[in-house]
């Protein structure tokens, strides 16, 4: 009787946190913009990535910036999702970097799980992450929420259709 | 861009029905007495260090599933990296394999420890998909790190 009460509330832990997991997953974080815009002497604005670190330009409107590693089945539909969305999108870039190579952005912004993307302005400015498995509905959800000054192109590709 | 080139891929169907057998074993390993649930530890044990060393397809479940289940099934919608799969049976073998060696020289308790936190594992990778060894990879990634540091 014991073990099975043991093993029910093992299967019900598992069942909680796996929901939980699912419903994290894609969730996109933004920056406060007001620490973005404000002159405190260390402003997340001074987290500045640009083509030096990520080995490709920005985008002009966003850039996606992907860390993924060898051993993650999520990254890779996160990158076709990504992927696809930089290819439709002129002012759209997407970098995937592994964690493994870039353990220095992964420090510096604080990663724990792949994927995980950093959603950049035009100025290279971290303006907010998407945590996990990333499908289109989240990404798309996550560009809309750019700060309005940083997108000013943005109307031409939010018409365009493209199913 | 930077990430090596993808080997061949498998259907991702294969690994969480794998992981629901692993899972029954698991479920068998907490609700037997002493000696039995030791050898069914035992056998969870080698079925992991099988599937590290040569990929989840290469184990009996992987078999079972080839033989039985995709037979009946649609082809997959997509394939997916082999080694990530992998990655978790090697981590399924370090928990499970330290129950068990805890287990014989004399750790009665590490056995219904390490079945449960597999079990857990296994029972999120078959029903969520989530495979938590994989999760926990950039935390071992950093912490290797910081060592070598």
């Amino acid at each position: 009787m014991d073990r099975l009460v043991f093993i029910l509330v093992v299967l019900a832990v598992a069942t909680a946190a796996g929901l939980w997991w699912r419903s994290r997953n894609g969730r996109y974080t933004a920056i406060d913009p007001a620490l973005l815009t404000s002159d405190d002497p260390t402003p997340p604005g001074s987290d500045l990535l640009g083509p030096a670190q990520l080995g490709s330009p920005l985008g002009s409107r966003a850039t996606f910036v992907q860390l993924s590693s060898e051993v993650c089945a999520p990254c890779r539909r996160t990158h076709a999702v990504l992927g696809a969305l930089a290819a439709e999108h002129e002012d759209l870039a997407h970098v995937d970097l592994d964690v493994a190579e870039h353990l220095d952005l992964v420090r510096r912004f604080n990663v724990l799980r792949t994927p995980t993307t950093l959603v950049l302005d035009a100025q290279g400015a971290v303006v907010g992450r998407l945590s996990g498995g990333t499908d289109r509905h989240h990404a798309l959800a996550a560009l809309s929420q750019l700060p309005a000054s940083t997108s000013p192109a943005s109307t031409t590709t939010a018409t365009r259709s493209h199913s | 861009m930077s990430l090596p080139p993808t080997p061949a891929g498998i259907d991702p169907r294969g690994p969480r029905f794998g992981a629901a057998l692993t899972a029954v074993l698991l479920v068998l390993v907490l609700a037997l007495p002493a000696p039995a649930s030791v050898v069914v530890l035992a056998v969870v044990v080698a079925s992991f260090a099988v599937g590290a060393v040569r990929g989840v397809g290469g184990t009996w479940q992987g078999w079972v599933y080839r033989r039985f289940v995709r037979p009946r099934l649609a082809a997959p919608i997509e394939l997916e990296d082999p080694r990530p799969p992998r990655f978790a049976q090697l981590v399924g073998l370090v928990i499970t394999g330290l129950g068990l060696l805890l287990a014989l020289v004399g750790v009665a308790a590490a056995v219904p420890v390490a079945a449960a936190l597999a079990l857990v594992a296994a029972f999120l990778n078959a029903v969520f998909g989530l495979c938590l060894g994989c999760e926990m990879y950039l935390l071992g990634v950093r912490l290797r790190a910081r060592a070598a540091a």
